[in-house]
């Protein structure tokens, strides 16, 4: 052994003075490196602001930052656009989930639907669809809608593709179990392939939800005047750069709330599942 | 005196499965591959039959048209009395006589054990209490009590497997069809599950039908063992195995035993 350390891979023996450190604790490590490594980047930041002399306009310290996002969760009015923000995506995830996870089961069941839809759906995919924003704002207007709209079209192709491949990669032995206990088309669907399918579709919300918020603020750069991204342009007109980072700040931790919810949603829909936690 | 008695009833009673001039054709019409060759067979009542042949013999596809997931070419198949294909549709009375067990155990991974179990009797409107204890019993009756409320990939390949067999047995099947159901398994864990069915086959009264291609497995567990040979699949031979039951492992190591191992593998050779 002592003579040959690489003997503990062959036989299977574990070399506990090399990775003991590390088992048990690898959920509680990123509790304690985040937000260290956090510090540790916000201090490089206030320190080269303040040995730099950085035009503030260019790169506000930390603390002109954190002082400017208390204001805007002070702020009727901030919380009124981040209120939109929120609006736009929930409605534009909400209409992709629906309207992706219908349109993907029937793509994945009939296959002449799924021969015929496969090429526009490969090309949408190819097309950047922020770059038809400038169209949908021309379409429905600078209200709400647009946003909704871009923010949709965004979280829609994850959710199609994942519940396509969710509902074509059930198990050919677990059907054969269903089709011998005689189960109808519905308990098939209801009991076999929804659950099968339903971490790939959680999957697709995952993605979806991130590009749905990308999606309102967005549409929110380029018309009217309500939402986070509205603000952040306004902030950039004013040459209010801090206050620019304090709006990031407040998207970000939105993107956070969202993504997590899902994470939620997951444990609880997927508990069986390695990717739906304990 | 007993055993003859058993033995005559065995005859006198109707077959639960009955195959007439069953066949199956696969692929298209350019290219056909016969699967399985006309086929007549019996299966009697409280009997294990075990089907044993080399790989592309149709043991499978044989066992598959009994359990009802593909339809014979041409034939007549019924399950205790009852036409299991009529007008080609399956008939949901015949396959309500039938249990499958696979050679990987299909738990629906999104189930805990308890619920994959109780599983057919849900699809078939049993209500919640009625399923817990009859999912309860029928763990007892497989050796996998307190598992009830466990995933199944925190079960081993066997109790997997045990579980499985639960769950064709759970709306009480008067017939068994077991494919490859340890193959999967590794040697002494594949002991330990044909000393289990056997238990099961001799409390439970059910009939079998287990395909193999393990030799001593089928003799070990078969009263009758059907020898197909492939290039179209169709019986070879059938033979009679006499061992009493219950048989114990120490009878793999009888010369008798043995010498009847010996013969199928001496045809399996010339055949495959």
């Amino acid at each position: 052994m002592a003579e040959a350390p690489s003997d503990a891979a062959f036989t299977g023996r574990p070399a506990p003075q090399r990775r003991s450190w590390l088992a048990g604790r690898e959920a509680t490590i990123p509790w304690i490196t985040t937000p260290l490594l956090l510090a540790v980047l916000v201090a490089i930041w206030h320190s080269y602001v303040r040995v730099s002399g950085i035009s503030p306009f260019i790169l506000p310290g930390p603390g002109a930052v954190l002082s400017d996002w208390i204001d805007l969760i002070q702020s009727r009015r901030a919380w009124f656009h981040a209120g939109m923000t929120v609006y736009a995506t929930l409605v534009g995830f909400f209409w992709a989930a629906l309207i992706g996870v219908v349109l993907g089961v029937l793509i994945a069941r009939i296959r002449w639907l799924e021969l015929t839809l496969n090429p526009f759906i490969v090309a949408t995919q190819v097309i950047p669809k922020v770059a038809l924003v400038p169209l949908f704002v021309v379409w429905f207007g600078f209200g709400i809608t647009s946003k909704v709209i871009v923010a949709g079209v965004l979280a829609f192709f994850p959710i199609l593709t994942n519940t396509v491949l969710g509902v074509k990669s059930i198990d050919e032995g677990h059907r054969d179990v269903m089709t011998a206990l005689n189960a109808s088309r519905w308990q098939i669907f209801r009991r076999l392939e929804l659950p099968s399918a339903l971490p790939y579709i959680l999957t697709g919300f995952e993605v979806g939800i991130v590009l749905a918020i990308i999606g309102a603020v967005v549409g929110e750069y380029l018309g009217g005047n309500q939402g986070l991204g509205h603000l952040l342009i306004q902030s950039m007109n004013g040459f209010e750069t801090s206050q620019m980072f304090a709006v990031l700040i407040q998207m970000s931790l939105i993107g956070f709330a969202f993504y997590f919810s899902i994470g939620l949603l997951k444990r609880l829909l997927i508990p069986w599942h390695a990717t739906g936690g304990a | 005196m007993v055993l003859c008695f058993m033995l005559s009833d065995r005859v006198a009673a109707p077959p639960v499965i009955a195959l007439r001039a069953i066949e199956k054709w696969y692929g298209t019409r350019d290219r056909p591959v016969h699967a399985l060759s006309a086929t007549d067979l019996d299966v009697g009542a409280g009997e294990l039959l075990v089907l044993l042949g080399p790989s592309g013999c149709g043991k499978t596809t044989l066992l598959r048209m009994i359990g009802g997931l593909i339809a014979p070419t041409s034939g007549h198949l019924s399950i205790v009395g009852r036409s299991l294909w009529a007008r080609g549709e399956r008939q949901s009375d015949a396959l309500a006589d039938l249990g499958m067990v696979f050679q990987d155990a299909n738990l629906f991974p999104w189930l805990s054990i308890e619920d994959n179990i109780s599983l057919p009797l849900e699809l078939k409107g049993m209500s919640a209490t009625a399923r817990r204890t009859k999912a309860h019993d029928l763990m007892k009756l497989v050796g996998i009590s307190g598992f009830e409320k466990r995933w199944p990939r925190e079960l081993s390949g066997g109790m997997r497997q045990r579980a499985a067999i639960a769950r064709a047995l759970s709306y009480d099947p008067k017939i068994l069809l077991m494919d490859e159901p340890f193959g999967a398994l590794d040697a002494m864990t594949r002991d330990a599950m044909n000393l289990e069915l056997q238990r099961l086959f001799l409390t439970t009264e059910k009939s079998i039908v287990l395909v193999t291609h393990s030799i001593a497995e089928a003799v070990f567990l078969a009263d009758r063992i059907v020898l197909l040979s492939p290039r179209p699949g169709r019986i070879d031979q059938i033979i009679t195995v006499p061992f009493a039951r219950p048989r114990t492992l120490e009878l793999q190591a009888t010369a008798e035993f043995q010498s009847i191992v010996l013969g199928l593998r001496q045809r399996l050779t010339e055949i495959s």
